[in-house]
């Protein structure tokens, strides 16, 4: 039997909301039993994408979020998209630290985080247009006792 | 995020309560930095015990304390990091710059938060994986 779900969220692009959409998609994602570990990754790599619509696509100015999320089976995709201003130089913006803004203590680490967390990073992006993030990572299958339950992953 | 002050040892430390991200970072920043300025530690701590969530805004505000603790003559360390949080570190090479070092829980800390231990003990202790 194919085990098939998707949800979309939207929000707009207040801080505040990097945690809820975080915690929405593990939440979501949680039915697949993922390690502690593997949750991790997925908030991490959602939050980096979600920050980086916030501060670079709409640059703290109010716009919509959008996340997609699927599961096919035990993999995991997802979409996270916004209107904003785009990328100019995507290469150069997935370069482990380079930051377009370095005067505000950014990293220039979100995109190598979201390439190492996750199995795949896809970014398409159109000046003045936005940009869509396409992650996916696949949910080993595991022992019951080293599952992570509903509770936790929204607890954590 | 709780503060603690010893004024003997002239040690800080914050125990950050909050989820770190670029929403929460900025107020963990604003009170850090006005603790430093006006306690002028040798060494900062920060604790990450009670850190549930961190993505790359940790990086940026621990590195930014570093450099502002320097400027008035101390040493930030980073203390009880979780899995994914030294993951995060890690990856950045943020551990090679700060010390990593085992702190001891309230009451015990403050007589006994002079026991650094070495770098190499530690990690030793608590295997990283990557």
């Amino acid at each position: 039997m194919i085990n098939e779900n998707e949800m979309k969220l939207e929000f707009i692009s207040k801080s505040n909301n990097e945690a809820f959409a975080r915690i929405t998609v593990a939440a979501f994602v949680a039915s697949l039993d993922p390690t502690i570990e593997e949750i991790s990754d997925i908030k991490t790599a959602v939050s980096e994408a979600v920050t980086n619509s916030i501060v670079h696509g709409y640059e703290n100015t109010l716009g919509i979020i959008s996340v997609n999320c699927k599961i096919k089976n035990r993999e995991v995709t997802v979409e996270i998209s916004d209107n904003g201003k785009g990328i100019e130089n995507i290469e150069m913006a997935k370069q482990p630290l380079y930051t377009s803004k370095p005067n505000l203590e950014r990293s220039g680490m979100g995109f190598t985080i979201m390439e190492s967390f996750m199995d795949s990073l896809k970014v398409e992006s159109v000046l003045g247009v936005g940009t869509k993030i396409t992650m996916k990572k696949t949910i080993k299958e595991q022992e019951k006792e080293e599952a992570m339950s509903l509770e936790e992953a929204l607890r954590g | 995020m709780e503060i603690k002050f010893f004024e003997d040892q002239k040690l800080l430390i914050f125990k950050i309560t909050e989820e770190i991200d670029e929403c929460k970072v900025k107020e963990i920043r604003r009170r850090a930095d006005y603790e430093i300025e006006r306690f002028m530690p040798k060494r900062v701590v920060f604790d990450f015990d009670s850190v549930t969530f961190m993505d790359s805004a940790g990086i940026g505000m621990v590195i930014g304390r570093y450099k502002q603790a320097a400027m008035l003559g101390g040493q930030v360390y980073l203390a009880n990091l979780t899995d994914s949080v030294r993951k995060i570190f890690a990856m950045s090479g943020v551990l090679k710059l700060i010390p990593e070092v085992k702190l001891y829980n309230d009451e015990e800390f403050a007589e006994k938060s002079t026991e650094f231990y070495d770098k190499e003990d530690f990690t030793e202790e608590k295997e990283v994986s990557l």
